[in-house]
């Protein structure tokens, strides 16, 4: 089964899971005079589960013609599997190691690590130049945001006050 | 019109405004000129800057000018590297990237700032008159037909997503019409689909969903496949003029495409990616048999026919945001996120309630295309050094970017790991052809079609409204052509193919 079709049952569950709430329980909590509405807050999400439940038969039963084979497969395993994944895998785990350190280690420290860490996992390896080329964007983000926009960053870490 | 043009000068021409479209289409055009990223992250990434501008006039302003100027980066990039950095731009390398190869780089850059300038200013010319007609008839709507007029909108989305493609279209449709329903409604206040997590109560935000989207799996598929970012030297280029015979033998194609393209532009779902191929395929057509024989070695013509439509299906792109609200693609539905956020609610009041935002945008698309011409075109030669950019620092600063987007918009960490997790899954939807702007579009326009779908429910005590309405009616109809047709039509074809007879 080619990817698509495995994503479109990945995405049937989630439909079935977002329409059984619509209409099953989620009108239960529904005060007595909101019942008497034409239009409830599950009418809306229940007329889309149905369409979503259907495309997403559709796509996972193949029934629409035309493409399949002529039209170019997504993605063969071969070609796959010559992809960076270590690196796109590190740079994602980069990203959410940013996200939990933003506010505890400061802007200033969790920026430069990011950049200067993102860069030797492509392979840099200039530690100086990184160093200033990291340092140099911070310090201009962290003016942008701080003073231009008024936004607050916390610069330093947790610990060091401010 | 004479009252707005005057208005859309005033506001246009202060100096905040000149120095958002001088900045958005030097911003756009070196970012556009770096192979892999599109329009779309760029605008994205751009949004937290210009929502925090305060102003929509010079916001949307600055948004415009980095869309064409990225249009304009792409093509740069197509010529001098063979490597488009946006689709809108594939059919400029067909022939522009031959040109380049010999030694007429210069020429061939001259050619595509000429031709886009044409068609963009021709396409604005044609916004100002059709914008107003539309706005005036589309103030005769009701909200049944508003809601008609989205799902026409939305559907034809879906239908311009090719054979094969329309399950997958809808299915991305519906997964962000869902997505627009997690949290609080304007018209029920009740939380809805929260999972009875705190921080889905306001609902997922827009921006975090578009640099999930667009940015970050465009900066992750530059990790994965190396070979997408060939970044490498532009060498010498010069002589940018132009003979007398080559503006003689472009000028009609200019004059044809920038017509095409801003119609195709207008249609939603059909943006500048296939003006520019339908318009390189127009013009090969009808030209005469030696002239077709050039179309692929380094023709002018064929250079000057997707330029000039792109630009104008740029433009065109704008009539459906500004006078209906509906935006026909992913750039314009990023900016009508981006004029949601400022307080601005775009559609047929958005020129009789604010006119200076509605003229100044035209304005200043004229203004942004006599600068892409008079300021990049000299620049290039330097701005093209931005194509040897170390890939090793680009993508840590795209991902840096798009995360700082998200935490700026929401002020919030947890928004940075809901960022990587869609991220994520975008990326994997773009590995099985799921297209992504659909999903974009359908969480933007979600709210407003529930409350329109709402209100006439509310007014007709009942779904009643849409047969008591003919508009409402036809209007529905067609969106079901749209998606019927396409399903239909490719597999009549297919039957035919194995020899089976048609049925009619």
């Amino acid at each position: 089964m080619a990817l698509d079709r495995w994503i479109a049952l990945v995405l049937l569950g989630i439909c079935l899971v977002y329409g059984y709430a619509a209409w099953f329980t989620m009108d239960g909590g529904l005060a007595p005079f909101m019942r008497r509405n034409p239009i409830w807050p599950s009418t809306f999400p229940k007329v889309l589960s149905i369409i979503a439940i259907m495309s997403a038969l559709v796509i996972l039963l193949g029934l629409e013609k035309g493409q399949a084979e002529d039209a170019k497969p997504t993605i063969t395993w071969t070609e796959f599997r010559s992809y960076k994944l270590a690196q796109a895998a590190l740079l994602l785990g980069l990203m959410v190691a940013y996200a939990l350190l933003l506010r505890p280690a400061g802007f200033i420290a969790s920026t430069m690590g990011f950049l200067i860490l993102g860069s030797a996992v492509l392979g840099e390896r200039r530690w100086i130049t990184m160093v200033i080329v990291s340092g140099l964007a911070t310090g201009v983000v962290w003016y942008l945001v701080q003073v231009v926009l008024g936004i607050f960053m916390r610069p330093l870490p947790a610990f060091m006050g401010v | 019109m004479l009252e707005g043009v005057l208005i859309g000068l005033e506001t246009a021409f202060s100096i905040q405004n000149l120095l958002m479209v001088v900045g958005g289409c030097l911003i756009g055009t070196f970012i556009g000129m770096l192979p892999g990223l599109g329009p779309m992250s760029i605008i994205a990434i751009m949004i937290p800057v210009a929502i925090s501008l305060g102003d929509p006039a010079a916001a949307l302003i600055l948004l415009a000018g980095v869309y064409y100027g990225a249009i304009f980066g792409g093509s740069t990039s197509s010529i001098l590297l063979n490597a488009p950095g946006v689709a809108g731009t594939v059919a400029t390398s067909f022939d522009g990237y031959p040109m380049a190869r010999q030694g007429k780089a210069g020429k061939a850059l001259t050619i595509a700032a000429i031709a886009s300038f044409c068609g963009g200013t021709i396409g604005a010319i044609l916004l100002m008159i059709f914008a107003p007609m539309l706005s005036s008839v589309a103030l005769l709507f009701h909200s049944a037909e508003y809601f008609a007029l989205m799902v026409v909108g939305l559907s034809a989305i879906a239908a311009f997503a090719g054979t094969g493609q329309v399950a997958k279209a809808i299915m991305m449709t519906v997964l962000g019409l869902i997505m627009a329903t997690v949290g609080e409604g304007a018209l029920f206040n009740m939380p809805r689909f929260t999972m009875g997590l705190m921080d889905l109560q306001s609902g997922f935000a827009f921006i975090t969903l578009a640099m999930a989207m667009f940015a970050l799996p465009e900066a992750l598929f530059l990790v994965l496949d190396p070979a997408r970012s060939k970044s490498g030297s532009s060498g010498d280029i010069k002589d940018l003029r132009i003979t007398r015979e080559e503006a003689k033998a472009m000028a009609p194609v200019v004059g044809r495409q920038s017509l095409q393209g801003f119609f195709i532009g207008v249609l939603p779902g059909a943006g500048a990616t296939i003006a520019s191929f339908l318009g390189y395929a127009v013009e090969r057509n009808i030209a005469p048999k030696e002239e077709q024989e050039q179309f692929g070695k380094g023709s002018v013509k064929g250079l000057a026919a997707p330029e000039t439509a792109n630009n104008a299906a740029c433009t065109g792109s704008f009539v459906p945001l500004l006078t209906l609200g509906i935006p026909g693609s992913g750039t314009t539905a990023i900016l009508l996120g981006a004029l949601i956020a400022l307080n601005v609610s775009p559609g047929p009041r958005l020129m009789v309630d604010d006119p200076q935002i509605f003229w100044a945008v035209i304005i200043s698309m004229y203004i942004g295309n006599l600068i892409l011409l008079i300021l990049n075109l000299p620049l290039i030669p330097y701005i093209a050094k931005v194509l040897a950019l170390p890939r090793n620092f680009l993508i840590p600063f795209i991902l840096f970017f798009t995360l700082m987007g998200a935490y700026i918009g929401q002020n919030n960490a947890t928004e940075l790991l809901i960022l990587v997790g869609f991220g994520l899954c975008a990326t994997v939807l773009r590995f099985a052809d799921y297209p992504l702007a659909p999903l974009l579009i359908g969480f933007i326009l979600g709210g407003m079609l529930e409350d329109n779908f709402s209100r006439s429910m509310q007014l007709y005590d009942g779904v009643s409204f849409i047969w008591e309405r003919p508009m409402t009616l036809g209007l529905l109809m067609i969106a079901l052509l749209l998606v019927v047709l396409p399903s239909y039509r490719a597999r009549r074809a297919k039957a035919r193919q194995s020899g089976v007879a048609d049925g009619d």
